[in-house]
């Protein structure tokens, strides 16, 4: 089964308007990552293949036609997954009732709670559970339909870094055994590196690099060269040189540079740090 | 003072009741679909749609009164026709009292409800659509239960607001005992001829029920939202 896109929308960004011009093949059962800047379309192009959203164009999942020219399935009957960055949980109904809301299987619903560990919670209401548990509980949600297609919109980046991992590892664990297709909008490397096995990157609203993950993300092919993208943070006189403190994911770090450099940044730029490592050591933490 | 309980009449309070009920279903009926029209649309129409349901808030009684009247009369072409089709009257009957309070009232039903259905997150509605649920459904199962202070102010506003008018209750309906004669009414009529210790005890009647009313609604909309946090 291929899920097979082809669409075509006008948007009014924030910035300017542009065209979402899309058209991708995607394998059953592969788990895409979509990332780009905010504002690119990666949003809406789940939005678009979720139904919430009009475009023009076709959608076809295998044999069934999602979408062409006049006709378009409604949301309802596509029996997708989708995995919201807020959870959107239904605040009325405990975490059981979320799941059965969707479908009365009430051993797949026991099942996905055993599988992420909510059992314990599964009377409990939204409103009194952590963050991180209402991603799990909507997680659980979005594959009670046994979806052919799980959508799900950077649904890890409120949360910390311990939380997403253990997230990520669960998203895996169900994706393989639902054997869903999984499209995630992610902005974090690391999760795109763990859990897709191809990279789509959006700008203005067409792709402009798809491949296999550790093509994409690694940024200096072949060069043997340690290279981090940061802001720089400040710069501290000290003696004769100048310090820059440069932030990078999670870490600060400091580069020395002299004062002709020196001129050449200003703080809240964006950097490039790099240097030849011609042995790399690698030590556990 | 048990002696005046005992012996009054309370015809005008059951019919102001029955009027306010009746009044009360009607539109929310009606105001249920339209309210959530008004949250989703982003259509032009919008805001002539809002501006119109918001126009007997504004409006005298008198005017309101004054054009029903003359779209209700046995003369106009509305009330000839209900009045050979159903053999329905719609001016000085108790019917005619439910469909004036209905336009008169309208905007109490839909505001509250329109607001109740803007607070409610676009993405737990989605989500409900996308768990294969139709837009009805989604109004019973997911809106209307996530919105319970803004239901409860709809209703209980509306009802208030019935019970409490008296322009056009009087216009439309005159003041048959026992058929337009509400509670309202009646305390006007006792005024006029200055029974002033009758005008006292209806009046003193419509205070308690209508603050004991006011007040419950806010102290459930209180603990409500505490218990979510608001």
């Amino acid at each position: 089964m291929m899920i097979q896109i082809k669409i075509n929308k006008r948007l009014h960004g924030s910035n300017a308007d542009m065209t979402l011009d899309v058209d991708l093949s995607i394998k059953e059962g592969s788990f895409i990552a979509l990332t780009g800047q905010s504002g690119s379309g990666k949003t809406t192009l789940l939005r678009i293949l979720a139904g919430l959203e009009e475009a023009d164009g076709v959608i076809k999942v295998g044999e069934d036609i999602w979408q062409e020219e006049s006709l378009k399935i409604p949301t309802q009957k596509r029996h997708i997954g989708f995995v919201f960055q807020d959870y959107a949980l239904f605040e009325n109904m405990s975490v059981l009732q979320n799941l059965l809301f969707v479908s009365k299987d009430r051993d797949l619903a026991f099942k996905l709670l055993e599988m992420t560990e909510l059992t314990q919670l599964e009377s409990r209401m939204p409103n009194t559970l952590s963050g991180g548990q209402k991603q799990r509980v909507s997680l659980c949600r979005a594959m009670m339909s046994r979806p052919k297609l799980l959508l799900m919109d950077e649904p890890l980046s409120a949360l910390d870094v311990e939380m997403r991992n253990r997230l990520q590892r669960e998203i895996l664990a169900l994706h393989k055994e639902f054997n869903t297709t999984t499209i995630l909008v992610s902005h974090d490397p690391s999760e795109i590196y763990k859990l897709a096995d191809r990279v789509v990157v959006l700008s203005q609203g067409k792709i402009v690099k798809d491949g296999r993950v550790k093509e994409i993300l690694r940024q200096t092919e072949g060069s043997q060269k340690f290279s981090f993208r940061g802001e720089l943070l400040d710069i501290i006189k000290a003696d004769v040189v100048f310090i820059a403190v440069v932030s990078i994911g999670q870490q600060i770090v400091e580069v020395v540079l002299d004062e002709e450099e020196m001129k050449s940044f200003k703080i809240g730029d964006e950097v490039q740090v790099s240097t030849k490592a011609f042995a790399p050591t690698l030590s556990k933490v | 003072m048990i002696e005046i309980l005992q012996t009054l009449d309370y015809e005008p309070f059951i019919l102001s009741f029955k009027l306010a009920s009746l009044t009360t279903l009607i539109l929310f009926l009606i105001s249920l679909p339209l309210s959530w029209y008004l949250s989703q649309t982003s259509s032009k129409a919008k805001p002539f749609i809002e501006a119109l349901t918001a126009l007997p808030i504004v409006l005298p009684p008198s005017v309101l009164g004054f054009y029903i009247l003359v779209v209700f009369s046995q003369n106009s072409p509305l009330g000839a026709f209900f009045e050979d089709v159903f053999g329905v009257q719609l001016v000085f009957t108790f019917t005619g009292l439910v469909v004036a309070s209905c336009f008169y009232s309208l905007p109490f039903m839909v505001q509250p409800l329109q607001g109740g259905f803007e607070s409610i997150n676009k993405n737990m509605l989605e989500a409900s659509y996308i768990s294969g649920k139709s837009k009805l459904e989604t109004i019973f199962r997911v809106a209307l239960p996530n919105m319970k202070p803004a239901l409860l102010t709809a209703l209980i506003v509306t009802f208030a607001h019935t019970v409490g008018e008296f322009g056009v209750v009087l216009m439309v309906g005159g003041s048959i005992p026992g058929e337009t004669k509400v509670a309202s009414v009646a305390i006007y009529e006792m005024v006029e001829i200055m029974d002033y210790s009758m005008a006292h005890v209806y009046s003193g009647i419509m205070i308690v029920m209508s603050f004991s009313v006011l007040l419950s609604v806010y102290t459930f909309n209180k603990h409500h939202n505490k218990r979510f946090g608001l």
